[in-house]
């Protein structure tokens, strides 16, 4: 029993959690060039099948790294927009006023980051925009709650406990209405569009108290590794509960 | 009721950039803050993180759309269609399940073929509506907010985010069939 887990978690926590991103992306794309070249060879050998499926991966890898270019442009402005509020809003201190109203909520659910950082005003202002559904504003704001987060991070290249909260948290948020879902309905016929509402909201929320526990269950296990030329892991980060200081 | 609450809600997503907007410069103003110069300044940053992004999202984006312009999510979908149903989850709707976690435009894309082939107000495409606004793009989330400040290690950020999406879809289909049909 000990023996598997341990086993297991060796490989969850130290091989995978570092390697899972470079993983993914060489699985995915031979995974894609098999499928095509399987769906464009074999027939020529067997006879049958339609092909074309190497020339549509073709098109679509261009056009996919075109898309990422023309979606990250597109962003500048809301994302310029959006950070030049949040550096008036810090200037006047609204955001400290914000963080403390909700200081009793948060600093439960992120004990590694001070209730008076600014890191706690841009997580607020982040999930009462993702509230809201306001996409085009949560995203500068997640942004800037990360960048306050690296500051809090002993570890540069590694992920805290606390960003990774937040990024489960930010993922699985709650919203308040689907704004984009019900368009889409309405325009394509829906007679009751908006009835969804309700069921939305209720499995989000499930979504976001898994994500959360998994979360907490997970972050001792996965180990901080102290970055290239930088001293040993601290007990911070590597404290199984998460509440050390 | 609905309609009030649906009036209500629109028109506070409707106004909040505004009024935000408007209380944020006039607190500013007030407390002394040069907020034109304090702006400009911050909007630099966003400038920078925009174009900080680009090479993680092309990563992404591309390995996405080889996947899916290989037809490798049909295939999916095809193999696991009975488990799915047996867990209460419309096979109709894999394709959601599979895409919405990696793009965000690919789920709409799912969600209007399924309305197209099924109509609009059936159990797959209210059930895909759901799920696609019960979980999130957790791969471009990731890819974004991490590249943004260059961490490589994401530790077990991964499973948090995408075992959420999963719960928050099976919820969703558990949701749609017991509330609505």
């Amino acid at each position: 029993m000990y023996g598997v887990s341990t086993i297991f978690w060796r490989r969850c926590t130290v091989g995978t959690s570092f390697m899972v991103v470079n993983r993914v992306f060489v699985a995915l794309v031979l995974a894609a060039v098999a499928t095509a070249a399987g769906s464009d060879f074999l027939p020529v050998v067997a006879g049958g099948g339609d092909g074309g499926a190497m020339k549509a991966v073709t098109q679509r890898t261009l056009e996919a790294a075109n898309d990422a270019a023309k979606l990250a442009l597109g962003l500048v402005g809301v994302l310029a927009l959006w950070t030049g509020v949040m550096r008036v809003a810090e200037q006047a201190g609204l955001v400290a006023l914000i963080a403390r109203v909700m200081r009793p909520l948060l600093v439960r659910v992120f004990p590694d980051v001070p209730a008076d950082h600014p890191a706690m005003g841009a997580i607020v202002m982040n999930m009462a925009a993702n509230l809201l559904g306001l996409g085009n504003a949560a995203t500068p704001l997640g942004l800037q709650a990360m960048k306050h987060l690296q500051t809090l991070n002993p570890h540069k290249k590694t992920a805290s406990n606390a960003m990774v909260l937040f990024l489960a948290l930010n993922t699985t948020h709650l919203t308040l209405i689907p704004a984009r879902t019900i368009a889409l309905r309405l325009e394509n016929g829906s007679t009751n569009a908006t009835n969804i509402v309700l069921p939305t909201l209720l499995a989000t929320a499930c979504g976001m108290a898994v994500a959360f526990m998994v979360t907490k269950l997970l972050e001792g296990r996965f180990k901080v590794m102290p970055d290239e030329g930088q001293p040993a892991a601290d007990a911070t980060v590597t404290d199984p509960k998460g509440v050390a200081p | 009721m609905m309609e009030t609450f649906r009036a209500a809600t629109s028109l506070v997503a409707d106004s909040a950039i505004p009024v935000v907007l408007a209380i944020v410069f006039a607190v500013g103003a007030w407390r002394g803050v040069k907020v034109y110069d304090t702006f400009v300044e911050g909007a630099k940053e966003g400038f920078d993180t925009a174009v900080r992004i680009i090479p993680y999202l092309v990563a992404v984006l591309v390995a996405v759309g080889m996947v899916r312009s290989a037809g490798l999510l049909d295939r999916v979908s095809q193999a696991l269609g009975p488990l799915l149903s047996w867990i209460g989850v419309p096979p109709e709707t894999l394709p959601m399940v599979l895409v919405r976690p990696m793009s965000g435009s690919g789920a709409d894309g799912v969600m209007v073929e399924l309305m197209k082939v099924h109509g609009p107000d059936s159990l797959p495409a209210t059930t895909a509506a759901v799920m696609s606004g019960a979980s999130d793009t957790t791969f471009y989330v990731l890819a974004v907010y991490f590249g943004s400040i260059g961490i490589e290690r994401i530790r077990h950020a991964l499973w948090a985010g995408l075992l959420g999406d999963l719960v928050g879809m099976l919820a969703a289909a558990w949701m749609t069939h017991a509330l609505l049909f």
